[in-house]
């Protein structure tokens, strides 16, 4: 009431700023928005339009309608990649998100050596995926590798030769590399609970492995989601590990989707049909991006924190 | 967006002070420095061949004051990208160094290669020196569109001698006996072949060898002039056969289809005695006296043509694996730069010195009587071998991912992973490979 009064009784001088400021605003993003049309959308309608033609990166560019589309979509190599591709997705999910939310609970707490710990963890993710894949190579050589050196014969197995093993072993790598990333958004989200639920639940004679499953996890929810999509997103295109590890092999056993475009493109020099599964992958990204923004419930934004 | 692309591309690898027309886009650019045209060159880094590719050139720019070559040194995998983004680009080296075969043919197809058919016609003296035999894999449609150069590697089957003696047997004379070694090697306990097999083109030299003993180089030469349904020739199945036979009976290291060649591991299974032969390109010598320790020195590597397989048809004379190295001229180069480019095709490829420093690196020159050039040598026996054996092969194919394009290629190295995995039977692979002839 005073408020609207005296707002309408200033000057129009000093309404000005205000009504600059929403002016001002739009622009500012301007910048953003232009990085996101140069290097998202352009490429986009780029890689779009490449999937209509065909071509060997040499010649000329020949549009060839839905050749390259017809060619991807009837081949059997297409469905075993988007099973290798969702077998690692899914795999890498229910590896990661049980030991990141236990890593990141336990690392929660304030006393000196978990942040020692926490430093430690972190390291994998500091290392280069080409790095990892080469030290992993080497550690598990069936000749020359951590199993023929110790004479330790569980660990002396085909491990990147062997179809099941191999997939193992790019599930257990990209684990490895990902979980100090997701263990460190847990430990951010369980430092944001409420001291005083714990209290109360204290109060109550609640015990700490009830308290984790009433208080903890569903106090996480938002998080869990913010990690699952970052995994789930992320492992759609994991294309260095397995470059390197395996290269697709033994036999195609773990051709992902992003190595079958690679292969497709660079290797095999066709380039339109690299550009179908490009295409593809957005899709397959974009759908389950909003389906996980679905399951995150209305709004995800909205504050967890008690009185807010 | 192409283009601007391609010259960004092209730009972030030129060597020397770049601005004014040196190395990569001075060819397109058309913006030739002062003092006369220069020639620009691109070619691949590393031991051995680093060395003796930028020498010729120093001693060509020395001699040739007014027509200068800018080089550019790129690593392996990144080259194979990098000249194809600039020839696509229209941004190409007026001299292009490649492999011949398929690679070339894709060159040739988008009219990006100089026709040097009628240059060698003129200068015969510059294709009379050469081994013949170097170059089928630069001849498109009978028209010749690459100069061979550098040195010639056939494949070869190496053996540990030390190990064969601790077993007491005898190197094979015949694929039979290579299936007598199999069982009595896995009887010692000691693997009978090293083999990379992750990597692919290292089993595809098993296969080239077995089609070329049981009939002669036709099977393959019918695939690479496109003959509908070549795959299927009966010999072709029976090659096929062999080989997943020779895998049931682990003829091959435990684990292979792990194992990488770029980390010469294999070389490393044959040098420590795991494994007891292998089948690789003849370069592998020199990585085993490198790595492994006094092994090649104290005479414990043995080497041979692969033996004949019995009742097969073919000359076991033939030998495969890379008949020499290539130069092309780019179609988009200026007519000075041409005029470079050719004149050191004819002075200074392989000339007394170069042919003198590959020989050094343990190679073989691909010029009549570089043999003169192996005495006093320390490795004058194995290149006297390898000599020998391109020289006399009538047939000295082409590796097959190098004959085929790019694109068959790759499907021809996933199907041989599968039929060496067992996933696919022979006749599944002839099937699969047939629909890709003539791609």
């Amino acid at each position: 009431m005073t408020v609207s009064a005296t707002a309408t009784g200033r000057t129009p001088s000093a309404v000005a700023p205000a009504a600059r400021g929403g002016g001002v605003l739009p622009w500012l993003a301007l910048p953003a928005l232009l990085a996101f049309v140069a290097f998202a959308v352009i490429p986009l309608i780029g890689v779009l339009l490449l999937s209509f033609t065909s071509w060997d990166t040499l010649g000329t560019i020949q549009l060839t309608g839905l050749e390259s589309w017809q060619s991807v979509l009837t081949d059997p190599g297409l469905p075993h990649a988007l099973w290798v591709t969702f077998l690692i997705t899914a795999l890498s999910w229910a590896v990661q998100t049980p030991a990141s939310i236990l890593i990141g609970v336990f690392l929660a707490g304030h006393q000196r050596y978990r942040e020692l710990l926490a430093v430690l963890y972190f390291v994998p993710l500091l290392l280069s995926s080409a790095a990892i894949a080469i030290t992993y190579k080497a550690l598990l050589d069936p000749n020359f590798g951590l199993g023929a050196g110790l004479h330790f014969d569980l660990l002396t197995q085909d491990w990147l030769g062997e179809p099941g093993l191999a997939l193992g072993v790019v599930i257990f790598v990209v684990s490895w590399q990902f979980i100090p990333f997701h263990s460190l958004l847990y430990q951010g989200g369980v430092r944001q609970i409420p001291r005083s639920l714990y209290e109360a639940a204290e109060l109550d004679g609640a015990g700490r492995v009830r308290m984790f499953f009433n208080i903890t996890l569903p106090q996480l929810k938002y998080t869990v989601i913010t990690s699952s999509t970052l995994m789930i997103v992320g492992s759609l295109t994991f294309f260095d590990l397995i470059f390197v590890l395996t290269e697709g092999g033994p036999a195609d056993a773990t051709r992902a989707l992003a190595l079958d475009m690679y292969k497709r493109g660079f290797q095999a020099n066709l380039m339109g049909a690299a550009c179908v599964i490009g295409v593809i992958l957005v899709l397959v990204g974009l759908a389950l991006a909003l389906l996980l923004r679905r399951l995150g419930g209305r709004d995800p934004n909205a504050s967890q924190l008690e009185g807010a | 967006m192409g283009l601007p692309l391609g010259a960004a591309l092209a730009a972030c690898g030129t060597s020397g002070p770049a601005p004014s027309g040196g190395g990569a886009s001075g060819a397109a650019a058309g913006g030739n420095g002062g003092g006369g045209a220069k020639a620009s060159y691109w070619f691949l880094s590393g031991p051995p061949g680093e060395a003796p590719r930028t020498a010729a050139v120093k001693r060509f720019n020395q001699a040739n004051p007014n027509g200068q070559i800018d080089i550019n040194v790129i690593q392996n995998d990144a080259y194979k990208t990098k000249i194809k983004t600039a020839i696509g680009a229209n941004q190409a080296p007026t001299i292009i160094w490649g492999w011949g075969g398929g690679g070339l043919r894709s060159y040739v197809q988008a009219g990006q290669v100089e026709d040097l058919t009628s240059w060698f016609g003129e200068n015969a003296a510059v294709k009379d020196r050469l081994f013949p035999g170097a170059f089928g894999a630069a001849t498109i449609d009978g028209k010749i569109y690459a100069m061979p150069c550098e040195t010639v590697q056939p494949i070869v089957l190496f053996y540990n001698k030390k190990v064969f003696e601790k077993v007491g047997v005898q190197p094979p004379q015949s694929y039979g006996d290579i299936l007598d070694l199999v069982k009595k090697f896995n009887a010692a306990g000691i693997a009978p072949f090293s083999l990379a097999g992750q990597s692919r083109w290292t089993n595809m030299m098993w296969l080239e060898f077995l089609f070329d003993r049981i009939s002669g180089p036709e099977v393959f030469q019918a695939v690479f002039d496109g003959e509908k349904d070549a795959w299927n020739n009966p010999a072709s199945i029976e090659a096929l056969t062999k080989m997943q036979e020779l895998i049931k009976a682990n003829g091959f290291i435990k684990g292979f289809s792990s194992v990488t060649a770029d980390s010469n591991a294999d070389q490393a299974l044959l040098y420590t005695g795991k494994a007891a032969m292998m089948l690789h390109g003849s370069w592998s010598y020199g990585i085993q006296q490198a790595q492994g320790g006094d092994f090649v020195s104290s005479g414990g590597l043995g080497w041979m043509n692969f033996p004949p397989v019995d009742g097969g048809k073919g000359d076991p004379s033939d030998t495969v694996g890379n008949p020499g190295q290539y130069l092309s001229i780019s179609s988009k180069a200026t007519p000075e730069q041409k005029e470079i480019a050719k004149k050191f095709f004819a002075t200074g490829v392989l000339d007394d010195a170069e042919q003198k420093e590959w020989v050094g690196t343990g190679g073989v020159p691909i010029v009549k009587g570089s043999d003169s050039l192996f005495s006093g040598s320390k490795d004058a026996e194995f290149l006297n071998f390898i000599y020998g054996v391109s020289s006399n092969a009538k047939v000295f194919a082409q590796s097959w991912d190098q004959a085929l394009s790019p694109t068959a290629a790759e499907v021809l190295l996933d199907n041989i992973a599968k039929l060496f995995q067992l996933s696919i039977s022979p006749q599944q692979f002839a099937t699969n490979m047939n629909a890709v002839i003539g791609k």
